[in-house]
């Protein structure tokens, strides 16, 4: 055996006793572009968290002697249309957005995941009906279907939580359906039914942590597409109401000022742009890094 | 004879496999279209509280409200109301705007061209963006020119078309004065003009969607490159332009068009937000006037026709499919 052949005999050995989490984990931290992401994630996340501590001002304390100020040491990003420091609003608006990512794919998650499974695991009639449904719900474009529930909801952030949330459910739908009729005719699936399991326990145990992966990459790919649905309500007046800060909201505060304050618009646009370009990248990065064929 | 579409082993399948396969896609859309119209109806129902009241607004005196209640059936049982409603819609009536005291039907129609012509604006630009450099990426694979495609269809994807919208009004109206920041001129009264109002929407439209078409590009054409007749085509001698563009972009074009139509949905969503920046008049901004009105049954009824449009185009990109792949034909 040559030392090169070695080689790869000895890292697909490596291969083969790690565990599928901690490679895939190995793979995607490999990709420069996921890290840059999860760094740029965790930056904004621990922000969210920590913005009382490091906000230089209150994000709701008007003051009429700063209105729109430009850049400057004070107020790195400038003030806006009622004298609050853009800065301190950016970084509590990271919480309206993440929160909005989390709270509405989790909403998503938890109601597509199990539907999606019944459908995909009994078949039948109640898998055609629930495809129906769903492809009713397909058939409404995502904002279009979030703002109709948003209105009928009445406009606030949790509101536009649910409306989002809804609206992503059927994505999870068809996406679990789909992955739980592959699964269903594997062996070790077919073994666990012969020795006796219920179908709860099938698959609670042997069919979901199998199609985690495929689940966890559409999530994350849905944090973005979230968050930009939040920020566009929150534009529209559907989402957060002022005077709390989030990016939407300041965007349409800065629409109306954009001739005398330019800077306005900058920010939280750019938070949102690098908020989903982050989690879009780490979405891209876990598809490349869990598929079986990319060893 | 190649292969049959599925399904079609009955005598008619056998001889018309498209009308076959037409046949069995118009049934399919019965339940999911009654899905659709169920989905809307209880939209209404989501109101808290009394959607009479809601309607009523201001006015509280109970006589007004008992009229409202019974102008829309609201005090009869739900599965009646949806009949009533249902049958309106069948019939063209999607009820009236209680803003403008119009038909919505009407409304939409004089708010659907506006965002036809911007639509049809967007897709030029993105089919010319996102086919370019699909093509580009996929020829120059692993060079800078693939490494700047995919940053731009990255771009593309998490760049918020409002913010994309603000960012181009404040360059070419503020800065350089080049194109008015909001209204709309009709292409019949100027279209001079007309293409100065809607050139930047059109591109804020036109951004995402070739983003999507870029990555579609570029794996289609990357798979279709690896084929024989791409390597006969090349070991004929014919030059690497005719094989790109003649023989590889022809095969590589037909699931990035399909893929493309089912794309409206992004395109009819980022018409609401885009219409609203630039002021333009159209289906979009209907919608969101609609909301801050409380005029329900325009939501409603914007909700259903973009249903509608959306199922309808995505038969029709089904059909395309069939119609440009010789071995689906049968």
């Amino acid at each position: 055996m040559t030392i090169a052949t070695a080689d790869i005999a000895l890292a697909a050995e490596a291969d083969s006793l790690e565990s599928p989490s901690r490679r895939a984990l190995r793979r995607l931290l490999r990709r420069r572009g996921a890290v840059v992401g999860l760094v740029v994630i965790a930056a904004f996340v621990l922000l969210a968290i920590f913005a009382p501590l490091v906000s230089p001002y209150d994000p709701i304390a008007t003051n009429w002697a700063l209105v729109r100020k430009p850049a400057s040491a004070a107020h790195w990003f400038g003030t806006d249309e009622l004298g609050r420091d853009i800065l301190t609003r950016v970084i509590f608006g990271a919480r309206a957005s993440l929160m909005a990512g989390l709270v509405s794919v989790g909403i998503a998650l938890s109601v597509g995941v199990p539907v999606g499974m019944v459908a995909g695991y009994r078949g039948g009639f109640i898998d055609s009906l629930i495809s129906r449904i769903t492809d009713a719900m397909l058939a409404c474009p995502f904002l279009i279907l979030a703002i109709a529930l948003a209105a009928f909801l009445g406009p606030s952030l949790s509101n536009a939580m649910i409306a989002i949330g809804i609206t992503a459910t059927p994505i999870f739908v068809r996406l679990t359906r789909a992955q739980v009729m592959n699964v269903k005719v594997e062996d070790y699936v077919e073994a666990a039914r012969a020795i006796g399991n219920p179908s709860w326990r099938i698959a609670l145990f042997h069919i979901l942590p199998n199609i985690l992966p495929a689940l966890l990459v559409q999530a994350t790919l849905s944090i973005a597409a979230a968050i930009i649905a939040e920020a566009a309500l929150s534009f529209l007046g559907l989402g957060q109401q002022p005077p709390a800060p989030s990016w939407g909201s300041m965007l349409n505060a800065a629409q109306r000022f954009l001739t005398q304050a330019p800077w306005m618009a900058i920010w939280p646009g750019l938070a949102i742009f690098l908020t989903v370009l982050s989690f879009n990248l780490v979405g891209d990065g876990l598809r490349d890094a869990l598929d079986p064929r990319s060893r | 004879m190649g292969p049959r579409l599925r399904g079609d082993d009955s005598y008619f399948g056998a001889a018309f496999p498209m009308l076959s396969f037409l046949a069995r896609r118009l049934v399919q859309l019965v339940p999911t279209l009654f899905f659709v119209s169920v989905l809307i109806f209880s939209l209404q129902h989501l109101l808290p509280g009394d959607p009479a009241l809601v309607m009523a607004g201001e006015e509280k005196d109970p006589a007004v409200i008992a009229q409202i209640r019974e102008h829309y059936r609201l005090d009869q049982p739900l599965p009646v109301q949806y009949v009533y409603w249902v049958k309106g819609v069948l019939t063209g009536d999607l009820g009236e705007s209680l803003r403008n005291k119009m038909p919505v039907l009407e409304l939409i129609e004089q708010k659907l061209p506006v965002t036809i012509q911007l639509a049809s604006m967007a897709i030029i630009i993105a089919l010319l963006i996102g086919v370019s450099a699909g093509i580009i990426s996929a020829v120059k694979k692993g060079t800078a020119w693939d490494y700047g495609a995919n940053l731009f269809a990255l771009w593309g994807i998490s760049t918020p078309n409002f913010w994309l919208g603000i960012l181009l009004i404040f360059l070419f109206s503020i800065e350089l004065g080049w194109l008015p920041a909001s209204g709309y001129v009709s292409p019949s009264e100027d279209w001079r003009g007309s293409l100065a109002t809607t050139i930047m929407p059109a591109f804020v439209l036109g951004n995402a969607i070739a983003a999507i078409l870029m990555r579609h590009t570029r794996a289609a054409m990357l798979q279709v490159l690896e084929s024989d007749y791409i390597r006969t085509a090349r070991a004929k001698g014919l030059m690497e332009r005719s094989v790109i563009l003649k023989h590889a972009l022809r095969n590589a074009l037909t699931p990035v068009i399909t893929l493309g139509a089912l794309e409206l949905g992004t395109l009819l969503s980022g018409a609401v937000l885009t219409e609203q920046i630039f002021s333009v008049p159209g289906f979009g901004k209907l919608i969101v006037d609609a909301v801050f009105n409380r005029d329900y049954a325009v939501v409603q009824g914007v909700v259903l026709v973009t249903a509608t449009a959306y199922i309808t185009l995505n038969l029709i990109a089904d059909l395309a499919y069939i119609l440009v792949n010789p071995r689906l034909r049968g």
